[in-house]
């Protein structure tokens, strides 16, 4: 038997390690079987595990690893053999293949698999594989890489699909289905399942009474209503947000919060809506490329941003860029491919066929894109959004059908600027340093200097270069935009404003070490604000006398004052320029140099750049005209009509026109509408990390690097996707788009599996494949494999409905089962993989909190919005590497949030979510793993919510429960459990009441103490409760909280 | 795959169906004795101990992580001629295919900051800063030729501690206690203890990966708690407590009774492991039975957090049958201000360390507990920020090791006169991984554990044992 098997199961969580062993029992009673009786071997289950296991590491598909020339992986290769020229395996003769000759040498020298690999074949898996050739070494495809089918079913069978396959396997290992579940459990069942909160006392009696008049017509009436429910989608959307890796911080170390919420409330808006599946991961991979794309389009490809980004000190963008690249296409291979797409970055995979060639391919379809920060708004500032933007376009129309004449005078307008237009010469950086060199500005092909990365506070940005220009008359500075940019710059405030406060100058004869400052005046600009004083956040204190404004701020000599234009929300984010002039024209001699800085002092107080005020991309230039001014053009306009003409875009085009109806005197008139159409633009709600096209003609190239190595580049790849799988359609569209539709077209072999699968899991506890994520060859073929095929198509034929495929399932007698154990399927299941009775399993992290606060009537059950921040002990903020300020602990209702809304921060998880398994965000979670340890005990017996839910709970018990303590007993109870107690179990309560009131009552306990945490305050009793029966409530509650039932889905 | 595991049998499948899960204790808690005396069975848990397959010398390990990168050049490697050289560029030759992290490379060199004295019968040369750790001298065991792949200190910690500058992995602590399992009765295998801020790499330095949350590391906080939510509220005493979860257990028990699920009885242990750890946790914060002589060796304020006490908090761990101490300080990153900064690092932490040491071997402990001592990278021979800075350095630094079978009085490696490049017996991250494992008992290649179709290890596909640091 496959001894490694159960060792290493046997250091897996215990419930893992129960499915692999009872997993394992079946392989080992399947192989056993077909060792040594005369069964039918099958490839997929009895001889691709053993030759993955022992022979595909240095026989399989990656040809770099592969000794010998020889592959087992495919049987021609086999038969043909390897460099010795002998056929690995002659089918029907295994004494004459090499196969079987090698693995039965006793020669160390000979033996396969060699002695060094300490991974030798056992006896019993020799003889399969004797047989196996001795039968003719039939191969099969691996199971996944088949396109699901439906098992032919009978029509009566087909509407009871999977209580007939169920039933099947069932009855092959002599077991039934369980007797159905009662209504309560029932009720609780579908309420954690479907909304992921646990019914109230209400909730209940209704199901009761209607499921007492017809079982079939309540419980159906009760699926559809949690269906509707807004908080499915709610609850549906952890696991997509796991296998998403959604997180609110940035990780690396100082793991900033980033606002990103907008793409949960989308995927719970999705999924409410039951978008189907394909659209739903086709839109958050290339929404943004569909046609008309939407907000809503964009905000979905936030999906492919919730990779951490790193802002650490000195870093090279673009490894860091790479490392976002390798962690979205391991979600996607987790998460919709279901394959471990990540082995394939440094070398061919070594299993599965996935070459690394494939891998870049697929890379590539994702590659030629940036990472764009975009401001998010809400329907009704959309509305006003496309309104203002109509506004202009109807002015312009009118403009052009009121004038015949206006296309002559628009040219001529033109051609009178280009005549004025003075040279300028851009000064071509030499190595820009940011002072500190925790920057580095990198200098792009048009002279512009960008800085991404780290984000300075105060400092300065320099450079030296040496021009050709020999007479200066003046200096530009233009401010660009940059797509890397947050919102496109060109600053890299929160507003992707910026203020520079000097633009210093100097010169440095050749031969010569000393700088002289050249005497700058008369700045002006393509557009001025006026003076203002310093807001937030960047202001210090009250007495921060540090101001904004115009361009002359720049040369003033003093750092107080910065130059810092904002057009307003709408226009804020567009290149812009400032032109000064030398005091003095300056004669440059021969070889002599420049030195520029940009001095930066308007920072707030965040040492971690949030409150920076730098510029992101800038360039100077020079000129040796007389008296150069900026304008009259703002930059956009200016630089549109420095295209020639001919290869102006519809956009350049645009913005010309704007700017001459907002720049020749003759409409005045105009300038004004336009302006006061502006001024309405809306403030953003917030704002959306994603991911976005580069042009065509800036297309970046995708290479297979070397090793994986983000820096080591070799052979360009165009996109594409490995060829065992289905063909990418040729398309039209963009490689992004065609990717996203091939990933989930329905000749997609794992698609659809993966999906049910993951539904599955979250239902059962365990997915029909006990490895959500790699549906690789090393995963044998599933012992429901028909059910889950049956599924699987089922889903696709309902077009991709989630919620379809979840009222399928949860009306299925598999599901209502009751999930009481015998302890005959506790000897022969215990893992349930045969389902031969109902789901029973701890609830979920999020869930367990939900419960809590909805048991004590806490719960605050708005939907969407920004995360909250929960109460965390203070010894928990001091561990973070840097210091947080933005921790705002969430007060009243907003407290009680689902716990979906629970502020995540990669590098400090949530100590009550993640002592009951919530992952943290930093890579893709395809499924959880299910832990019990004290430390989860003790946060749900003490940590702050749990501890005011106990609170809360007890005085909502005094006030509902009855007037009695049996009576409350009772009623408590099943607020926790849905179900009525049993009389000792009533007992073991109201004893528990009982003896806390002995102890208040002698003193030993103080109720005020218990019941407030404060000795000095009492909370507000429902009539006619004493502060003993709160607190003596509040104990029992906290008890009833942490009940075994109460954390458990039944 | 831990070999040392007996196959699994179907008899055994029953009694471990009826532990299912109960293993999932408090990371690294032993369980053995507590089912035993519940009459569970006396089945090894995974976190039960368990040797390891081959003849181990360290038993244990305290890792003092000094995070941020300690500067090798003012601490370990006396370069008199980069003394000789402060103020000149470094040669050309040297910086081929050099990326620095932060400074322009071509910057100038910058001496030493401290003199240098020989210690012990070795001759051991030391800072003059670390005038403490000179008194243990003959017992270290000092790496000057330590390399890893990453420049930046996330990254970097996390390859240190994980071998992999990817979040995501097991740490080396969660390898060793899924390897040896933990002989801690009431506290949990792997306890990490911080003093100065939190670190770069954040809690994935400790973290389980893939690996069962069971064998992360549990941080001990220095104020509040030790131990998150270890507190019981306000207003409930002992008497309460207790009362409270038997409570509990009794009502868990009918359920048990009535559906026989399994997982209940973990659900019963996991809340009287709860009860017993806010038993045993107090106890072992509590410093008051502690020597006056011992607390005055490491320089202690019992009431006080700092280094030094999380040092006596670990030797207190480890006799408690703690498998993995870590202690995290990260202060190291003096791009500026080094002498100041230097100064005063050495005097929170010179005592501390060599205090340990010290009193480890006076306990015996000292043969079969492994220390390491170090931080993510090194630093640069070139000058940072003016005169008194250097920038991250991952060609060479040093890291020493101490105890658990580590050879004593010796220094392994040479680097140029520079202190820039090896030039003898480079010791990369993976090797030195590797080594750890061995000393632990461990062939690093066959401490696995599979994950996503892959046999995963801490060293990756790299990493060989330096047999020169084993005595």
């Amino acid at each position: 038997m496959q001894h490694e098997r159960p060792l290493t199961a046997s250091v897996l969580p215990s419930r893992r390690l129960i499915a692999a062993l009872v997993l394992l029992m079946c392989v080992i009673g399947a192989r056993a079987a077909a060792a040594d009786s005369g069964e039918q071997l099958t490839f997929n289950r009895d001889i691709r595990p053993i030759l993955a296991e022992h022979c595909f590491t240095c026989h399989g598909q990656d040809k770099a690893a592969r000794k010998s020339n020889l592959r087992l992986d495919e049987r021609e290769a086999a038969l043909k053999g390897g460099k010795s020229g002998d056929a690995a395996i002659i089918p029907g003769k295994p004494e004459a293949s090499m196969l079987i000759k090698r693995v039965l040498s006793s020669d160390p020298d000979d033996i396969m698999p060699p002695p060094k690999a300490k991974n030798p074949l056992k006896p019993e898996e020799i003889e399969i594989l004797r047989r196996w050739v001795a039968h003719g070494a039939a191969y099969q495809p691996h199971w996944a890489y088949i396109p699901p089918q439906q098992p032919q079913l009978s029509a009566e069978a087909r509407d009871h699909a999977i209580d007939t396959l169920v039933a099947t396997q069932l009855s092959r290992a002599g077991l039934t289905h369980a007797q159905e579940a009662d209504a309560a459990t029932l009720c609780r069942r579908l309420w954690l399942d479907l909304v992921g909160l646990p019914p109230g006392p209400r909730d209940l009696d209704d199901f009761a009474g209607a499921w007492s008049h017809d079982h079939e017509a309540a419980y159906s009436a009760l699926v559809d209503t949690l269906l509707a429910s807004p908080h499915y989608g709610e609850r549906w959307a952890r696991p997509w947000l796991d296998v998403a890796r959604y997180a609110d911080s940035d990780g690396y170390e100082k793991d900033l919060p980033r606002q990103q919420w907008a793409w949960r409330d989308w995927v719970i808006r999705a999924l409410n809506a039951d978008m189907p599946y394909d659209r739903f991961i086709i839109e958050q991979i290339a929404g943004d490329q569909l046609p008309e794309a939407t907000q809503d389009q964009m905000v979905a490809t936030g999906y492919l941003r919730n990779a951490m980004v790193s802002e650490e000190g000195a870093i090279i963008a673009e490894q860091y860029r790479m490392e976002g690249m390798f962690d979205r296409m391991d979600a996607l291979g987790k998460g919709v491919l279901g394959l471990t797409v990540q082995c394939a970055q440094c070398h061919s995979h070594k299993f599965d066929p996935i070459t690394q060639d494939d891998y870049y391919r697929m890379f590539a379809a994702l590659n030629n894109t940036y990472e764009a920060t975009s401001r998010v708004y809400g329907p009704e500032k959309l509305t006003t959004i496309a309104s203002i933007h109509h506004g202009i376009a109807d002015i312009a129309a009118r403009v052009k059908s009121e004038h015949a004449d206006w296309q002559s005078r628009f040219t001529a307008w033109q051609h009178g600027l280009q005549d004025a237009a003075i040279p300028w010469e851009v000064v071509t950086p030499v190595e820009p340093v940011w002072s500190g060199g925790l920057v580095h500005p990198q200098v792009l092909p048009d002279g512009s200097v960008l800085s991404l990365g780290f984000r300075g506070n105060n400092g300065e940005l320099s450079f030296t270069a040496t021009p050709r220009t020999s007479t200066i008359t003046g200096f530009r500075l233009e401010a660009l935009t940059h797509r890397d940019l947050i919102f496109g710059g060109p600053g890299r405030n929160i507003d992707g404003l910026f203020a520079v406060a000097e633009l210093i100058i100097e010169m440095r004869p050749p031969g010569e070490s000393a700088w002289t400052r050249i005497a700058l005046t008369k700045a002006t600009a393509d557009y001025e604000s006026p003076e203002r004083p310093l807001g937030e956040p960047f202001r210090m204190d009250d007495k921060d006398k540090r101001t904004l404004g115009p361009a002359a701020f720049l040369i003033d000599g003093k750092t107080e004052t910065a130059w810092s234009p904002d057009r307003g929300a709408g226009r804020r984010n567009a290149a812009t320029e400032v032109v000064v002039q030398c005091a003095e024209p300056l004669v440059l001699p021969e070889g002599a140099a420049l030195r520029i800085e940009l001095k930066f002092a308007h920072a707030g107080r965040d040492p971690h750049g949030r409150d920076n005020n730098l510029l992101g991309r800038f360039r100077i230039a020079m000129t040796g005209a007389t008296a150069p001014t900026a304008g009259p053009l703002p930059t956009e306009a200016r630089l549109a009509l420095e295209v020639p003409q001919a290869e102006r875009t519809a956009a350049h085009q645009e913005t010309l026109f704007v700017a001459w109806l907002e720049s020749a005197p003759e409409w005045a008139a105009i300038k004004t509408q336009i302006g006061a159409l502006w001024a309405q633009f809306p403030a953003a709600d917030t704002s959306i990390l994603h991911l976005a096209e580069r042009s065509q003609d800036d297309a970046r190239i995708t290479h297979v690097l070397e090793r994986g190595a983000w820096d080591r580049p070799g052979l360009a790849v165009t996109p594409g996707t490995p060829a065992f799988l289905h063909p990418l359609q040729p398309s039209a569209e963009p490689a992004r788009l065609a990717f996203a539709r091939w990933l989930v077209d329905r000749r997609s072999p794992t698609a659809a599996r993966v999906a049910v699968n993951r539904v599955w899991q979250s239902l059962f506890g365990q997915g029909l494949i006990d490895r959500p994520e790699d549906f690789g060859v090393r995963t044998p073929e599933p012992i429901q494999a028909e059910l889950l095929d049956w599924l699987a198509v089922d889903l696709m034929d309902h077009h991709w409905s989630q919620k379809q495929l979840i009222r399928t399932i949860v009306t299925s007698r598999t599901y209502r089962q009751s999930s009481q154990v015998t302890l005959e399927q506790e000897e022969r299941d215990p893992r349930n993989f045969l389902l031969a009775r109902g789901p029973r399993f701890r609830a979920d992290a999020e869930v367990i909190r939900d419960i809590a606060l909805r048991t004590s009537g806490l719960l605050s059950d708005a939907i969407g919005g920004p995360s909250i921040f929960p109460p965390v002990p203070p010894s928990l903020m001091a561990a973070s590497f840097i210091d947080i300020d933005f921790w705002k602990t969430a007060t009243g209702p907003e407290r009680y949030r689902r716990s979906l809304y629970v502020f995540r921060r990669r590098s400090m998880p949530d100590p009550v979510l993640s002592s009951f398994d919530a992952p943290n965000g930093d890579q893709a979670c395809a499924g959880r793993i299910r832990s019990n340890t004290p430390l989860a005990a003790l946060a749900a017996l003490n940590e702050t919510v749990f501890l005011e839910a106990a609170r809360a709970f007890a005085l909502r018990i005094l006030k509902e429960g009855g007037g009695n303590d049996a009576q409350r007993a009772a009623y408590a109870f099943r607020l926790c459990t849905s179900r009525s107690p049993r009389p000792e179990e009533v007992d073991v309560i109201t004893a528990l009441v009982a003896s806390r009131r002995a102890r208040l009552g002698d003193g030993w306990l103080d109720a005020r103490e218990i019941t407030t945490g404060n000795p000095a305050t009492l909370p507000v009793l429902p009539a006619g409760a004493t502060p003993t029966d709160a607190a003596a409530w509040t104990i029992v509650a906290r008890v009833l909280l942490n009940l075994d039932e109460t954390l458990t889905k039944n | 795959m831990r070999p040392d595991l007996p196959p699994q049998t179907p008899s055994q499948l029953t009694r471990r169906w009826f532990l299912r899960d109960c293993s999932m204790g408090l990371a690294g808690m032993a369980l053995a004795g507590l089912l035993q005396r519940d009459g569970y069975g006396a089945e090894p848990s995974p976190l039960a101990p368990h040797a390891p397959p081959l003849p181990a010398k360290a038993k244990r390990v305290i890792y003092l992580f000094h995070a941020g990168a300690p500067s090798q050049l003012d601490l370990f490697e006396n370069k008199p001629e980069l003394a000789k050289r402060s103020g000149q560029l470094p040669p050309a030759e040297l910086l081929k295919n050099y990326r620095s992290a932060f400074i322009n490379p071509n910057s100038a060199l910058l001496g030493p900051k401290f003199a240098f004295n020989r210690y012990g019968t070795s001759g051991l040369e030391l800072s003059e800063i670390m005038p403490h750790l000179g008194t243990v001298a003959d017992e270290l065991c000092v790496i000057r030729t330590m390399q890893t792949d990453a420049v930046n200190h996330a990254p970097a910690q996390i390859m240190m501690n994980t071998g992999s500058p990817q979040f995501g992995r097991p740490s080396l602590g969660a390898w060793t206690l899924y390897g040896l399992g933990s002989q801690a009765d009431d506290l949990p295998g792997y306890v990490v203890l911080s003093s100065s801020k939190g670190t770069s790499g954040g809690s994935s330095n400790w973290g389980s990966g893939f690996l069962p949350t069971r064998f992360a590391g549990v941080p001990f906080r220095a104020s509040g708690d030790p131990i998150l939510y270890l507190s019981n509220p306000p207003g409930i005493d002992e008497e309460t407590q207790r009362a409270s979860l038997t409570a509990l257990e009794h009502l868990n028990q009918q359920q048990l009774a009535a559906n026989g699920d399994p997982d209940i009885t973990a659900r019963i242990q996991s809340y009287e492991m709860a009860f017993r750890l806010q038993q045993s946790a107090p106890d072992l914060m509590d410093l008051g039975k502690e020597s006056k002589a011992t607390l005055d060796l490491y320089g202690v304020d019992p009431g006080k957090a700092s280094y030094a006490r999380n040092c006596l908090l670990a030797r207190r761990l480890i006799e408690r049958g703690v498998r993995f101490v870590q202690l995290f300080h990260e202060a190291w990153d003096q791009h500026g201000n080094l002498t100041n900064d230097l100064r005063k690092n050495c005097r929170d932490t010179d005592q501390g360390t060599s205090a340990l040491i010290q009193d480890l071997k006076s306990r015996g402990l000292l043969e079969d507990t492994l220390v390491v001592w170090g931080g993510e990278f090194g630093r640069t021979p070139m000058v940072q920020g003016g005169n008194d800075g250097r920038d991250h350095h991952n060609r060479s630094f040093t890291m020493w090791l101490a105890g658990g079978g580590a050879k004593r009085g010796y220094t392994h490696g040479e680097t140029d006169e520079l202190g820039f490049n090896v030039v003898r017996n480079p010791v990369h991250v993976h090797d030195l991984n590797a080594t750890i494992l061995r000393l632990l008992g461990y062939d690093h290649t066959q401490l696995t554990y599979r994950f996503q179709g892959r046999d995963y290890r801490l060293t990756d596909v790299h990493g060989e044992v330096v047999s020169a640091l084993i005595a």
